[in-house]
C-alpha cells in the first residue's frame, strides 16, 4: 500500500472505530487480550536493539522483549504477541484507535504525550539522549561545530524538535532535511546528502554498526542534546491493564536486583528461601491476583526474556551489535537510573 | 394539468435532493461529534487551538521563512506555499514537455515517434512514488559530495547539497548579486535549489508530461483531416498548419482533460513527503507527531487540497470558455 496514505487511513479507521465504540471501554483490554490469545504490540518498522525483525520475520529487541514478557505474564507464553510495525506518525493513532494493546516503540515520555493524547506511560525501560552521527572526514568533534551544516532526521519525532531547540539556543544556524521514514532519512545521510544525522544515541550506534558502508568512517559526537526516557505506553481509562504494563517491566528490573535469572529461575522456585526472590518466582505471597493474573506471572515473564540486565545485555549491551555501555541504564544500586518500586 | 404534474415533479425532485443533502450533512456531523465525544472521554485533547502555539520545529526551505518559534498556522502556510512552489513549475514544465511529446507521437519521423511513444508508455506505467525514489536515489549517488561541489560556471555549484546560483540581493550599495561560496560543509549563499525540490519538480513534470502528451495527441487527432488539407492548400508549412489551424481547434478537446491532469499533479505533489521536501503533508505529519492532533491535521490537508482543486478548476474552466469554439456552444 502507498505509504503516504497509511496515516490517513489509520485516522479514518480510528474515526470509524471511535464512532462505533462505546466510551465505556475501561478494564476491557485484559479480557480482550485473553479472548484473542495474543497481545497486540506496536513496534518500530526496524530499529536494531529495540525492535527489528530478522530474515525469518522473528522480532527481537528491548521493546520486543517487554511485550513478550507481558504476553508470558498474561497468556503464559512469550510468543503470543502480534507485532504491529508502525512509523512515527502512525503510532499514536494506532494506540488511540485500539489497534494495539500496548505501544513499545522507543517512544519518549513527554508531558504533551502523557497529558493530552489519552495515554499513560508505564515504566522507563531505557534512558536515552539525542546525539549526532557525522563522517570522520569532516573532522568535526563537537556538535557546536555544525554551523551551516545540513542535518538529516525523521519527521514527527522529538528529535526534530530537539534539533531546532538546541541550535536555536546556541545561536548556530543549521538546516534540517526531514524525511517521512527513518530508513529514507539515514539512507540520505549515508549517501552524503547531509553532514550529520540525528536521533537517539542508541539508534545511532545501531545505524553505524549495521547500516554504514564502513562503520569506522563515522563517529558519534559527544554531545547528548536531550533527555529521552523511553517507555511503553497504554491507553488511558484501563487501570487494570495499565498496572500490568507497569509491573511486568518492574518485576524484570527487580529480578536483576535479586539475582533471579532466566537460567536460575526454576532452581530458585524449588529452593529459594529469600522472600524477595520467592515473590518473583511465585512461591511467596500471591501478588498476581492483585493484577488480575495468577501467582506465576512474574516467574513466566523472567523465564521468557530473562531479567532486565539480561534483556539489556542481549539486545543493546556489549554482546549485541550495538555494543552500548550500561551507563545510565544500570541499576540504581550500581550508579544508574534503573529503579523499580518494590514488587511486594 | 400536464404542466402542474411536471411542476410537482420538479418540486419533489428538489425535496428529495434537499433531504439527501441534509441526511449526508447530519450523518457527517454525528460521526464527528461522536468521535470527539469519545476522544474527550479517553482524555485526548482536540480542537484547532494548537494553531496559535509555537511549532517547535523548523522548515529549512521555501519562500516563506519559518523558524521554530513561530506558530503552527504559519508552518501550515509555509507548507502550502511549498506545495504551490513545487506544483506550479511542475505544471508548466509538464504542459510544455507533454505538448512536444504529444506532437512527436504523430510525427512522420519514425525514430522520433518511437522515442515519444516509449517515453509515454514507460513513464505512465511506473508508479510516481517509484519514479521519485529512483530520482532521489540517482541524485544521492551520482552527484558529488557537498564538500567537493562541481563548479559548472563561476558562482554556479552542483552537489548533493543542491544547485546553487548567484542571486540578486538588496544591500546598502543598492542591488548586487550574492555569489554562492564554498564553506566547510558545502556551498552557502546565493539561491539554492535543494535536491529534494529538484526531485519533486522533475518527477512530477516527467510523469505528468506522459499524460499531457496523450491528451494533446487525442486533441490533435480530433481535428478533422480536412482542416489540415485546407491548411496545405493555403500553402502553410507543416509547423504553421499545426500552430495556426490544428492546435487552436484541438484545445477544446485538450483543455477539459488537461484540467484533470493539473488537479492530479497538484495532489500528487503530496508524495514529496517521501523524498524529504517540506510541503503541506510533511508539515502535517510533523505536527501529528508532536501533538497528536491527527483529526485536525487531516482535516486541514483535505480542506487545502479541496481549495487548490477548486481554484484550478475555476481558472481552467474560465480558460476553456475562452478557447471553446463559439459556434459549438
Amino acid at each position: 500500500m502507498n505509504n503516504r496514505f497509511r496515516p490517513a487511513l489509520l485516522v479514518a479507521a480510528s474515526v470509524i472505530a471511535l464512532a462505533a465504540a462505546a466510551p465505556a471501554f475501561a478494564g476491557k483490554t485484559l479480557d480482550a487480550v485473553k479472548q484473542r490469545g495474543t497481545v497486540k504490540c506496536g513496534v518500530t518498522n526496524g530499529v536494531a536493539g529495540f525492535s527489528a525483525p530478522d530474515t525469518q520475520g522473528n522480532w527481537s529487541g528491548l521493546d520486543v522483549d517487554t511485550c513478550r514478557a507481558i504476553a508470558a505474564a498474561v497468556l503464559g507464553d512469550g510468543k503470543k504477541v502480534d507485532f504491529v510495525p508502525l512509523n512515527s506518525q502512525q503510532r499514536f493513532s494506532a494506540l488511540q484507535a485500539g489497534e494495539i494493546d500496548i505501544l513499545a516503540r522507543n517512544t519518549t515520555w513527554t508531558l504533551t504525550r502523557d497529558a493530552s493524547l489519552g495515554f499513560n506511560f508505564t515504566t522507563i525501560t531505557y534512558y536515552d539522549g539525542q546525539g549526532f552521527l557525522v563522517p570522520k572526514k569532516l573532522k568535526v568533534t563537537s556538535a557546536k561545530q555544525l554551523k551551516n551544516a545540513t542535518i538529516c532526521t525523521q519527521s514527527g519525532t522529538t528529535n526534530e524538535k530537539n534539533v531546532s531547540d538546541y541550535f536555536r539556543a546556541q545561536n548556530i544556524p543549521v538546516k534540517t532535511v526531514v524525511f517521512e521514514s527513518f530508513e529514507a532519512s539515514f539512507k540520505a545521510f549515508f549517501s552524503g546528502r547531509c553532514q550529520a544525522f540525528t536521533t537517539d544515541a542508541s539508534a545511532l550506534a545501531g545505524l553505524r554498526n549495521k547500516e554504514a558502508p564502513n562503520p569506522d568512517d563515522y563517529i558519534i559526537l559527544p554531545e547528548l542534546i536531550s533527555k529521552e526516557p523511553l517507555a511503553p505506553l497504554v491507553r488511558r481509562g484501563d487501570d487494570e491493564w495499565f498496572a500490568i504494563a507497569k509491573w511486568v517491566p518492574n518485576a524484570l528490573i527487580e529480578a536483576e536486583e535479586f539475582g533471579v535469572t532466566q537460567a536460575n529461575a526454576d532452581e530458585l522456585k524449588a529452593s529459594s528461601k529469600d522472600p524477595g526472590q520467592q515473590r518473583l518466582v511465585g512461591t511467596g505471597e500471591d501478588l498476581g491476583k492483585l493484577l488480575g493474573l495468577d501467582k506465576d506471572w512474574s516467574f513466566r515473564a523472567i523465564k521468557a526474556v530473562g531479567n532486565y540486565g539480561e534483556m539489556f545485555e542481549r539486545n543493546v549491551g556489549p554482546k549485541s551489535v550495538l555494543k552500548l555501555p550500561r551507563g545510565s541504564n544500570n541499576l540504581w544500586s550500581k550508579g544508574g537510573l534503573i529503579y523499580a518500586p518494590p514488587v511486594r | 394539468m400536464n404542466g402542474g404534474a411536471s411542476r410537482r415533479g420538479v418540486w419533489l425532485a428538489w425535496a428529495v435532493q434537499a433531504l439527501l443533502v441534509l441526511a449526508v450533512v447530519a450523518g457527517a456531523v454525528w460521526v464527528v461529534h461522536h468521535a470527539l465525544e469519545v476522544l474527550r472521554a479517553r482524555g485526548v485533547r482536540s480542537g484547532f487551538d494548537f494553531l496559535t502555539e509555537p511549532a517547535g520545529f523548523s522548515i529549512s526551505e521555501g519562500w516563506l521563512d519559518f523558524d521554530a518559534s513561530q506558530p503552527f498556522w504559519r508552518a501550515f502556510l509555509a507548507g502550502l506555499i511549498n506545495t504551490v512552489r513545487a506544483a506550479v513549475p511542475a505544471a508548466i514544465f509538464s504542459v510544455v514537455l507533454g505538448t512536444l511529446i504529444g506532437i512527436g507521437r504523430l510525427a512522420p519521423h519514425v525514430l522520433l515517434r518511437g522515442i515519444c511513444t516509449a517515453y509515454v508508455e514507460l513513464l505512465r506505467n511506473v508508479p510516481l512514488l517509484v519514479q521519485l525514489l529512483m530520482l532521489a536515489f540517482a541524485m544521492a549517488n551520482l552527484l558529488p559530495d557537498p564538500t567537493e561541489p562541481l563548479r559548472l560556471l563561476p558562482g554556479v555549484w552542483l552537489s548533493k547539497g543542491g544547485l546553487s546560483v548567484p542571486w540578486p540581493m538588496v544591500g546598502e550599495g543598492g542591488l548586487h548579486f550574492e555569489f554562492p561560496e564554498r564553506g566547510d560543509f558545502g556551498v552557502s549563499g546565493g539561491a539554492a535549489l535543494s535536491p529534494e525540490y529538484v526531485t519533486i519538480v522533475a518527477g512530477l513534470s516527467f510523469y505528468s508530461a506522459a499524460f499531457v502528451a496523450e491528451i494533446v495527441r487525442a486533441g490533435i487527432l480530433s481535428v478533422s483531416q480536412g482542416q489540415v488539407l485546407a491548411g496545405q492548400a493555403l500553402g502553410l508549412s507543416p509547423v504553421q498548419q499545426l500552430r495556426i489551424v490544428v492546435l487552436p481547434q484541438a484545445l477544446r478537446v485538450i483543455v477539459p482533460s488537461l484540467t484533470n491532469q493539473l488537479l492530479s499533479l497538484t495532489k500528487n505533489s503530496s508524495l514529496a513527503v517521501a523524498v524529504g521536501y517540506p510541503e503541506l503533508v510533511s508539515v502535517a505529519n510533523t505536527t501529528i507527531g508532536s501533538n497528536g492532533r491527527a483529526f485536525e491535521c487531516i482535516a486541514i490537508i483535505m480542506a487545502v487540497y479541496l481549495l487548490l482543486s477548486l481554484l484550478i478548476s475555476f481558472g481552467m474552466n474560465r480558460y476553456n470558455a475562452r478557447v471553446a469554439l463559439r459556434g459549438w456552444r
